[in-house]
C-alpha cells in the first residue's frame, strides 16, 4: 500500500499536450498538495471553469465579472478586444480569476494541458491565496457576497430600464462610471450589511433623500430669518454633509439636489464595483508576483518530482518567461515596469535572502537576512502590504541593480531631463522611494474633493483639485466629466484646481 | 477539493446586448459607413461583414485624468546603461524618452477614431434601414441557405447508428488476414481430426504423437484466435456527413439599365440598392445566382458591374435594345429549362418616341413567359413624384408597361424616388415566396 503510494506520487501527471477531466483533476490534487503542504497557502475553495475563446472575449469586457448590468460601454471593449484578437495582435488572457467564494479561475479551452497546469497553480493558489489573505481584500471587499451583489445590481438596473427607460439609465451609467475612480473610500469604509440589511437600509435610504429634498426647498433663501441664522444653518449643514468629501459618487447619491431614488441606487451600485476592484488597484505588484512565485514554485516542485515531463516544464517556462520579460526603457516594448516582473523578481529575492543573505542584505534587512524561513516571511508580506509599502520595505539593492533601474526627472519648462538617482549606493534609496510612490494609487489618481455645495444660494457645487507637484488635470477629459458631474448635481458645477500651500 | 465546471456549452454572446447598445450608439457613423460600402461594392458581395471606424468622440468614457504634460514628474525606468545621477537628457520634442516616457491612452485605445468590425447581421440591418422592409422579409434575407447532410467519406469517430457495417467488416477481414488469426474453417477441420483420432481405440506411436502435436497446434490456435479479436475497435468506421448547402436551380438576373446622361450619380445610386435588394433575394433562394448586366442608350451591350455603374456613355434612348439583347443572350447563355431568370430594369422614364409600344411587345410576348419576374422601376426627381401621383398618367414607357402589367401578374413596376419606395416593388415577390414556403 505504502510502495503503491509512493509510486502513484511519483508517476507522470500527464504526458499529452492535450488535456481532458481527468488530467485537470490528477493535476489539480497534486498541485494543490503542495501548495497546502509544502507552501501551507489558505485559499478558498476553488471552482474551476473551463470556456471557449468567445466567452473569454465576454468576460473581458465585462470587466472580468460572470454577471454585469448592461451598459455599451462593455460592448464597446467586447469589440476592440474582439477585433484586435481576430486580427492576430493580441492573444487571449490564459486566465481570469474572480475575487469570490468560491473563488472562480476561468481556464481557456485551448490551453494546453501543461498550461492549463500552470494556470491553475498560478490563479487557482497564487491569486486565491493573496486574495483571502491581503489585509486589503479582507477589509474592503466580500469575497462571498459579490456574486449575489452584482446578480442583484444587474436586476436593479434592468428593472429601472423597464421602469424609466433605457436612455434615461444609460445617461445616469455614463454620468456615473465617468466618476467611478473618484467614487471610492480611500480611508474608511462602512460597515457592510448583509444582504437583506442592505434591502431594509435602501428602504429607509429612499425615504430619507426624500425628506432631504424637502428640507433643501425649506431652505430656500428668502425667508425670514437673521443672517447669522442662516450662516449657522450652513455651517451645519456643511458639517452634516460632512465636507469636503473625496467620494464624488458618495457625494452625490445622498446631497445631489435632483436625483429621483432610482438614480441615488445606480450611483450606489456603481460606486460599490469600483469600491470592489479598489484593492486590485493598489496590489498588482504584489497580486501577479505572489501568483507567479506560488506557480515557479509548485510547479518546478512537481518536476523534481518526477510528475512532469521535461517538454512541459519547457513549456511551462516559455509561458513564464513571456509573461515576465522586462523590457529596457530604449526596447520598443517598453511599457513601464512590469508589475508581473517586479513582484516575482523581488519575492525571489525575498527567499534568496533568507537563505542565502550576503553582507549588503543583512545591512538593509537585519530582521530578515539569514531568517531561513522564506514561507514565513513571504505569506507575512503578501497579507499584511500593498504595492506602495512592499517595495518601500522590500525592494532590495539587489533587484534594482538586476533591472539596471534609473529615476529620471521630468520637469515642465526645462528642456532636459535629469537622471536623479541609477542603481548605485547614493542612490538605492532615492529609487525606492520613487518607485514605492509611483505605485502609490493615491498619488497616480487626482485629488478631488467636494469643498462646499452652496445649497442657500445658487447650488452651485464647488470642487477642488489638489495639484500634486504642479500636475494640472487633463483639460479634455476635465470638461467632459465635469458635464457629467452637472449632469448628477442638476445645477452650475465649479472645480478649481490648486497648488498646495 | 476543485469544482469543475465546463462552461463552453454554455450560451455564447453574453455580451451581445452590449454591443447592440454600442452600435446603437454609434447609429449614425455606422450607417454613414455602410452606405459608403453599398456604393463601394460588388452586388453580388454586399452581405458581408465590414470594417467600421467612427470618431472616437461620440463614445469615449472620461474621467478625472492628470495631464500627460506639466509640472514636475519622475519615474523609474530600466535597463541603464551609461547614465549617471546628475546626467541631463534633451527631451525629445513629443515628450517622453524614446517614445517610452508615453503612456497609452486610460482605456488602451487609439486616440482619435474607434476601428470595429461589423457582423454580416449587422451590415445587413443597416443595410435595410431605409429601405424600410418588413420584418419577416428582412429575417428570410439574412437566413443562410438551409443544408442537408451529404455522404462525406468515413470517420473513426461517429454515433452507433452512423456505424457503417460493410466498411468496418472490410477492416476487420483485412486485420484478421494480417495478423494471420486462424479462421473458423481451419479450425473446425483440426478439431475433427483430434477427435477423428481420439476415436482410434489402440492408437500407434505416430498417432500418439500426432494427437499430441495437434493438441498443441489446438491451443495455439485458440490463443490466437482469443488474442486476436474478430472484430477490434479499431476496425470500426462511421459513416460521415458533412452539412452541405440544399441544391437549388440556378438563377440568372438580369440587370438592365438605361446609362444616358440623363441618368446621374442619384439615379444610379438608387438603382444599385434596387438591384442590391433583388440580387439578395435571389442569393437566399438559389445555390447559383448570375448576374448579367446589361447597359443600353440607343443601343445595349453587355459589361462587367465596373462599366455598368461607373462609365459613361453618350447617345439616345431605346430601351428595346436592352430586351433585345437580353432576349439574346437567354438564348445563347441560359435556356429557360435549366435557369429561373429574373430581371431588374432601372430608367428614368425616357424613350425614343414609338420604341415604348415595342417594348411592351417584346416583353409580353416574348420575355414574360419565360421571366419568373420582371422588375421595372422609374426614377424621378422627389419633386416629380409630388406631381406625378397617380399611377395612371405618366410618360410613354409607364403607360406601356401598364398594359404588361395588366396581363402578367409577375410584371412589377414601380416609381421610386428614396430608397424606401424600393421595397414596394418586390412586395410581390417576396409574398410569394412565402405562400410557397407554407405549401412546400
Amino acid at each position: 500500500m505504502a510502495e503503491h503510494s509512493r509510486r502513484s506520487r511519483s508517476a507522470l501527471l500527464f504526458d499529452e499536450a492535450d488535456w481532458n477531466f481527468d488530467t485537470l483533476r490528477r493535476t489539480y490534487d497534486a498541485i494543490e498538495e503542495v501548495a497546502r503542504k509544502d507552501l501551507g497557502l489558505d485559499v478558498y475553495p476553488n471552482q474551476i471553469e473551463i470556456i471557449s475563446s468567445e466567452q473569454m472575449l465576454d468576460a473581458y469586457s465585462s470587466i472580468g465579472m460572470p454577471l454585469m448590468y448592461h451598459h455599451w460601454s462593455f460592448g464597446k471593449h467586447f469589440l476592440t478586444h474582439e477585433r484586435l484578437y481576430r486580427k492576430g495582435a493580441r492573444g487571449l488572457a490564459y486566465e481570469i480569476v474572480i475575487n469570490s467564494d468560491p473563488c472562480i479561475s476561468y481556464c481557456l479551452e485551448e490551453n494546453t494541458m501543461p498550461l492549463q497546469a500552470l494556470v491553475m497553480a498560478h490563479a487557482a493558489f497564487g491569486h486565491n491565496h493573496f486574495f483571502k489573505s491581503n489585509h486589503l481584500f479582507k477589509q474592503w471587499t466580500d469575497a462571498e457576497g459579490i456574486l449575489d451583489y452584482l446578480d442583484y445590481a444587474r436586476r436593479y438596473i434592468a428593472r429601472c430600464e423597464e421602469q424609466h427607460g433605457v436612455d434615461e439609465v444609460e445617461t445616469v451609467l455614463d454620468a456615473a462610471h465617468a466618476l467611478m475612480p473618484s467614487g471610492v473610500f480611500r480611508h474608511r469604509r462602512p460597515r457592510q450589511p448583509s444582504l437583506r440589511e442592505a434591502e431594509e437600509q435602501r428602504q429607509r435610504r429612499r425615504a430619507a433623500a426624500e425628506q432631504n429634498i424637502y428640507y433643501l426647498w425649506n431652505t430656500i433663501p428668502n425667508r425670514p430669518g437673521d443672517e447669522r441664522e442662516r450662516d449657522a444653518a450652513l455651517l451645519e449643514r456643511k458639517r452634516e454633509m460632512r465636507l469636503p468629501e473625496e467620494n464624488l459618487l458618495y457625494f452625490l447619491e445622498h446631497y445631489s439636489p435632483v436625483l429621483e431614488s432610482w438614480q441615488r441606487e445606480i450611483l450606489r451600485i456603481v460606486r460599490n464595483v469600483g469600491q470592489y476592484f479598489y484593492p486590485q488597484k493598489q496590489t498588482k505588484v504584489m497580486n501577479e508576483g505572489c501568483a507567479c512565485f506560488v506557480h515557479y514554485h509548485i510547479l518546478n516542485t512537481l518536476h523534481a518530482e518526477g510528475r512532469l515531463t521535461d517538454g512541459a516544464m519547457l513549456e511551462i517556462l516559455h509561458s513564464h518567461t513571456n509573461v515576465l520579460t522586462q523590457p529596457d526603457f530604449d526596447d520598443p516594448r517598453f511599457q513601464g515596469i512590469n508589475p508581473y516582473a517586479l513582484g516575482f523578481a523581488m519575492m525571489q529575492d525575498i527567499r534568496r535572502i533568507c537563505d542565502e543573505p550576503t553582507d549588503e542584505d543583512r545591512e538593509w534587512f537585519p530582521d530578515i537576512a539569514g531568517k531561513g524561513d522564506w514561507r514565513d516571511v513571504l505569506k507575512h508580506a503578501w497579507a499584511n502590504y500593498r504595492d506602495e509599502s512592499f517595495i518601500q520595505q522590500f525592494l532590495s539593492p539587489a533587484v534594482m541593480r538586476r533591472f539596471r533601474m534609473f529615476a529620471l526627472s521630468d520637469v515642465a519648462n526645462e528642456t532636459q531631463y535629469t537622471v536623479t538617482g541609477i542603481h548605485d549606493a547614493r542612490g538605492y534609496r532615492h529609487l525606492r522611494d520613487i518607485l514605492a510612490r509611483n505605485h502609490d494609487v493615491a498619488t497616480l489618481e487626482p485629488d478631488i474633493q467636494v469643498v462646499d455645495a452652496d445649497l442657500l444660494g445658487d447650488r452651485c457645487l464647488h470642487m477642488r483639485a489638489m495639484r500634486r507637484d504642479g500636475v494640472p488635470l487633463d483639460a479634455t477629459s476635465r470638461e467632459a466629466t465635469l458635464k457629467h458631474v452637472e449632469r448628477l448635481w442638476g445645477y452650475k458645477v465649479e472645480l478649481e484646481e490648486t497648488d498646495p500651500a | 477539493m476543485a469544482h469543475f465546471v465546463d462552461r463552453r456549452l454554455n450560451p455564447k454572446d453574453k455580451s451581445l446586448s452590449n454591443r447592440r447598445r454600442f452600435l446603437k450608439r454609434v447609429r449614425v457613423q455606422v450607417k454613414r459607413a455602410v452606405d459608403e460600402a453599398v456604393r463601394k461594392r460588388g452586388i453580388a458581395d454586399v452581405d458581408r461583414g465590414e470594417s467600421v471606424s467612427v470618431p472616437s468622440d461620440g463614445v469615449t468614457e472620461p474621467s478625472f485624468q492628470p495631464a500627460r504634460e506639466g509640472g514636475r514628474r519622475e519615474q523609474i525606468f530600466t535597463g541603464n546603461k551609461t547614465f549617471r545621477a546628475g546626467d541631463k537628457i534633451d527631451k525629445p520634442p513629443s515628450g517622453g524618452v524614446g517614445g517610452a516616457g508615453r503612456q497609452g491612452s486610460p482605456d488602451g485605445e487609439g486616440e482619435d477614431e474607434f476601428l470595429f468590425a461589423l457582423s454580416r447581421e449587422e451590415f445587413l440591418d443597416f443595410f435595410f434601414e431605409d429601405l424600410e422592409l418588413p420584418d419577416l422579409v428582412k429575417q428570410s434575407l439574412k437566413e443562410i441557405t438551409r443544408t442537408h447532410p451529404h455522404r462525406a467519406g468515413y470517420s473513426i469517430t461517429g454515433s452507433p447508428a452512423n456505424i457503417n457495417v460493410a466498411r468496418t467488416m472490410r477492416n476487420a477481414f483485412g486485420r484478421r488476414i494480417g495478423l494471420r488469426r486462424p479462421k473458423d474453417k481451419e479450425a473446425r477441420e483440426l478439431l475433427n481430426r483430434i477427435f477423428l483420432l481420439e476415436l482410434v481405440s489402440s492408437p500407434t506411436k505416430e498417432q500418439r504423437e500426432e494427437l499430441i502435436a495437434l493438441r498443441a497446434e489446438r491451443d495455439e490456435m485458440m490463443r490466437r484466435r482469443r488474442v486476436i479479436a474478430y472484430i477490434d475497435p479499431l476496425d470500426v468506421r462511421y459513416s460521415y456527413f458533412e452539412q452541405q448547402p440544399e441544391p437549388n436551380a440556378n438563377a440568372v438576373m438580369f440587370c438592365l439599365m438605361d446609362v444616358s446622361a440623363s441618368m446621374g450619380e442619384r439615379e444610379k445610386d438608387l438603382a444599385k440598392r434596387f438591384f442590391v435588394l433583388l440580387h439578395l433575394f435571389l442569393n437566399r433562394r438559389y445555390e447559383k445566382t448570375d448576374i448579367v448586366f446589361v447597359r443600353h442608350t440607343h443601343d445595349a451591350s453587355e459589361v462587367d458591374e465596373e462599366t455598368f455603374f461607373y462609365s459613361r456613355q453618350t447617345g439616345g434612348t431605346v430601351v428595346s435594345t436592352a430586351l433585345v439583347k437580353m432576349k439574346q443572350i437567354i438564348d445563347e447563355r441560359y435556356p429557360p429549362s435549366e435557369w429561373n431568370i429574373y430581371a431588374a430594369q432601372a430608367s428614368d422614364g425616357e424613350n425614343f418616341g414609338g420604341d415604348s409600344a415595342k417594348c411592351a411587345t417584346i416583353l409580353s410576348q416574348e420575355l414574360m413567359r419565360i421571366c419568373q419576374y420582371f422588375a421595372y422601376i422609374e426614377i424621378v426627381e422627389e419633386e416629380e413624384a409630388r406631381l406625378i401621383n397617380s399611377e395612371a398618367s405618366g410618360m410613354e414607357l409607364w403607360e406601356a408597361y401598364r398594359q404588361v402589367a395588366d396581363i402578367w401578374p409577375n410584371f412589377a413596376r414601380k416609381r421610386v424616388s428614396k430608397a424606401s419606395d424600393i421595397y414596394p416593388v418586390f412586395r410581390e415577390l417576396f409574398a410569394r415566396s412565402h405562400a410557397g414556403e407554407k405549401n412546400g
